[in-house]
């Protein structure tokens, strides 16, 4: 029993060990419901709808439902010759039931994507089975088949076959320019339709160089204002921070007006005698455009985590190096820059996240050969309406953002963001 | 930055290069700003420097578009500035009280699983804006919050939210929490502890966050596009509008305007910063 006597027991009689462990666990509790009501917040309207977009992007569920018994008699029909009778007349009886909700086009439209031209040869069956041309006492497949040289063709019913399952993965494989040919397997689209490759390496490429851009400028700059004295340092942070706090919309348009062809930029290429006046580079609606403006944009994002970094530099380490017989450059290269990668990581990061979703700007002024997969998504929201390849699109573009994000928190640490 | 008077030629050289390379970089940040300003007094429909204006010729410039800007027939800016001002003030009251909230637990030492809440606290922040809109806008529509004030305001209190927890956790990194001590052992209660002895202390970081959380919400165009119909129209909406479909002037006197606004928001933030550093006892 000695060692129970020498456990130390609080005024209660409880053991201090328990006793702290229950603080402790109040304490925990406490503090979580202090984040409880935003974190619940943002999981109802933000973090659930996110993954909503997922089931969203791979939801087929509208055809499984709409030939149910079709894709049951599908299940014994092996996919190589044409379909037995049994699945023409279960497909028949789908079909009827479609045609009395006026549903078929619908169905048509669906399987048209899988397939060109099911939606004409829908229609023709529809028109047969509205004025009862089908006689249900004989056999469905033959009458079928007659309606037209399609219905014939086994391309066509191994095409319904595949969309059988409630789920697909058709429309990521369309964001990364592939599709499921007739055997099921996945294939790349033709060369020159590979439009949504291009959108996303010019999407890294843009962001890769306004990162690049933003770094070469914003060192320079940090580097000045971390080692002048406040009063002067104070007064040019002005110039970093009135951009940053400023309207994104007014910062484009200020862009829109500069970069256009008679604009101040080219004004001045003519006074200086750089350009012809009557050949005005178009610098605006392309990539041009997108570099200067998105540049001038995030600068900011890349200046401050630079300059808190560089701030907490001592200047008599470079001193020393000096006097150690450094010249300035080995100096700045072998001392003071080491001491800035944190600050380098923790800009570039933020600048290539901020970047990589960037819509707004670029819809602006990057025009045709300037526009990122944000505007792509954007485009199939409002006027395609495909929300479900929207959703894959953006979920795809996420993964991506997440990934650099993960490496930011290991990195930087997500309580370390500057806000000047 | 005086050089010392032994540096040879060829690093003054190099430092005249460096000092050239920071002006053109000012320069880039700061000039496109002030191009607007003119403009927006030109007295001609055209969105370049007319030659009247270039001579400084006085009737070059007008208040037209200002004019145009408040008068105008069947203009949305009066409509757009009234719906801007309440869903980023609605926005703003929500992200602080939210975010308050939750730096004050993230702050404690107590808190489990801080790293991924934090994380996750801040993601509206790091997520292109374009899936939030996308993600905002099928929650909205489906409980029927598409297209009215609620839902725009829910939307930015989601995307305001990350800028208070940072300006408030980073207030509270240098909090001596033996003051909240000391008011319990007076026999403070916790809220009174709050409201007495911590929230005058984190107040500046509280401020500058619901600066952030304001600018965000009056800034914030992607999202809207999504969730707006024509009653919520805002002036970044318009905005957006305006410059896709034609740049007419009145956008550049409401350009104007907002750039006033961001300069006064910009040295409000500013002075808060330094009194919150004076409060906390940095010195630099």
């Amino acid at each position: 029993m000695s060692s129970e006597t020498k456990q130390i027991l609080t005024t209660d009689g409880i053991p201090l060990e328990v006793s702290l462990k229950k603080a402790e666990k109040k304490n925990k509790i406490k503090a979580f419901l202090l984040v409880a009501p935003l974190l619940l917040f943002l999981i109802i309207t933000y973090v659930f709808p996110i993954g909503e977009m997922f089931s969203r992007s791979i939801d087929d569920k509208m055809i499984t439902n709409m030939l149910p018994k079709t894709f049951k008699e599908m299940e014994k029909w092996d996919g190589q010759e044409l379909p037995p009778e049994e699945v023409f007349t279960a497909f028949y009886y789908d079909f009827k039931v479609l045609v009395d909700k006026q549903e078929h086009g619908k169905l048509g439209q669906r399987l048209n994507k899988e397939k060109n031209g099911f939606n004409s040869i829908t229609k023709k069956l529809f028109r047969q089975v509205k004025r009862k041309k089908i006689d249900e006492s004989t056999s469905i497949k033959e009458q079928i088949m007659k309606v037209h040289k399609r219905w014939r063709n086994v391309e066509y019913w191994q095409a319904i076959k595949r969309t059988a399952p409630p789920y697909t993965m058709s429309k990521y494989l369309k964001g990364m320019d592939m599709y499921y040919a007739a055997d099921g397997s996945i294939t790349q689209v033709e060369e020159d339709r590979r439009i949504h490759r291009i959108l996303w390496l010019r999407t890294l490429e843009i962001a890769f160089f306004v990162t690049l851009f933003c770094f070469l400028m914003g060192y320079p700059i940090a580097h000045l204002l971390a080692t002048l004295p406040m009063k002067y340092s104070n007064l040019l942070m002005i110039c970093v921070l009135l951009p940053f706090w400023t309207s994104l919309l007014v910062r484009t348009a200020s862009w829109m007006i500069l970069l256009q062809q008679q604009g101040v930029v080219n004004d001045f290429f003519v006074m200086i005698g750089l350009v012809a006046d009557d050949s005005r580079p178009e610098m605006m609606y392309n990539k041009v455009g997108t570099y200067v403006a998105m540049t001038q944009i995030l600068l900011p994002f890349m200046v401050l985590p630079l300059y808190s970094v560089m701030k907490t530099i001592s200047p008599s380490l470079m001193r020393a190096g000096k006097s150690l017989g450094g010249t300035p450059f080995v100096a700045f290269w072998k001392v003071y820059f080491p001491l800035t990668i944190p600050g380098i990581g923790a800009g570039c990061l933020l600048v290539f996240i901020l970047a990589i979703g960037y819509y707004i700007t670029p819809a602006l002024v990057g025009g045709a050969s300037g526009t990122l997969i944000s505007n792509q998504i954007a485009f199939h929201m409002k006027q395609t309406l495909d929300w479900s390849f929207a959703s894959a699109m953006g979920l795809m573009l996420l993964s991506g953002v997440l990934v650099i994000y993960w490496i930011y928190n290991k990195l930087v640490g997500v309580d370390n963001i500057k806000l000047g | 930055m005086a050089l010392p008077s032994y540096t040879e030629t060829r690093y003054r050289i190099w430092h005249y290069i460096y000092i050239a390379i920071c002006t053109f970089v000012f320069f880039f940040l700061i000039a496109p700003l002030f191009v607007i300003f003119p403009l927006s007094f030109n007295a001609e429909e055209f969105l370049v420097f007319s030659e009247g204006m270039k001579n400084l010729d006085p009737d070059a410039f007008s208040l037209r578009w200002y004019k145009d800007m408040i008068y105008g027939t069947k203009n949305p800016w009066g409509l757009a500035a009234k719906n801007s001002f309440i869903i980023a003030i609605f926005a703003t009251i929500g992200s602080i009280i939210l975010g308050t909230l939750a730096a004050l637990g993230l702050s404690s030492r107590h808190m489990p699983y801080k790293g991924i809440i934090m994380a996750t606290l801040i993601s509206p922040m790091i997520v292109p804006l374009i899936i939030s809109g996308v993600a905002i806008f099928f929650f909205m529509a489906k409980v029927g919050l598409a297209a009215t004030h609620t839902g725009i305001v829910l939307a930015h209190i989601i995307l305001g939210t990350p800028f208070v927890v940072i300006t408030v956790t980073a207030t509270l990194s240098g909090f001596d929490h033996s003051v909240t001590r000391a008011a319990a052992s007076l026999g403070s209660n916790p809220v009174n502890t709050f409201m007495k002895v911590t929230l005058p202390l984190i107040l500046p970081g509280v401020i500058s966050g619901g600066l952030f959380a304001f600018v965000t919400s009056f800034d914030e165009v992607v999202v809207v596009l999504f969730l707006a119909g024509l009653e919520n129209t805002t002036i970044p909406i318009q905005m957006w509008t305006g410059l896709r479909e034609q740049l007419s002037p009145t956008i550049l006197a409401v350009a104007t305007c907002l750039i006033i606004l961001s300069t006064l928001i910009l040295i409000s933030a500013e002075l808060l910063r330094r009194r919150s550093e004076r409060l906390r006892g940095i010195n630099r």
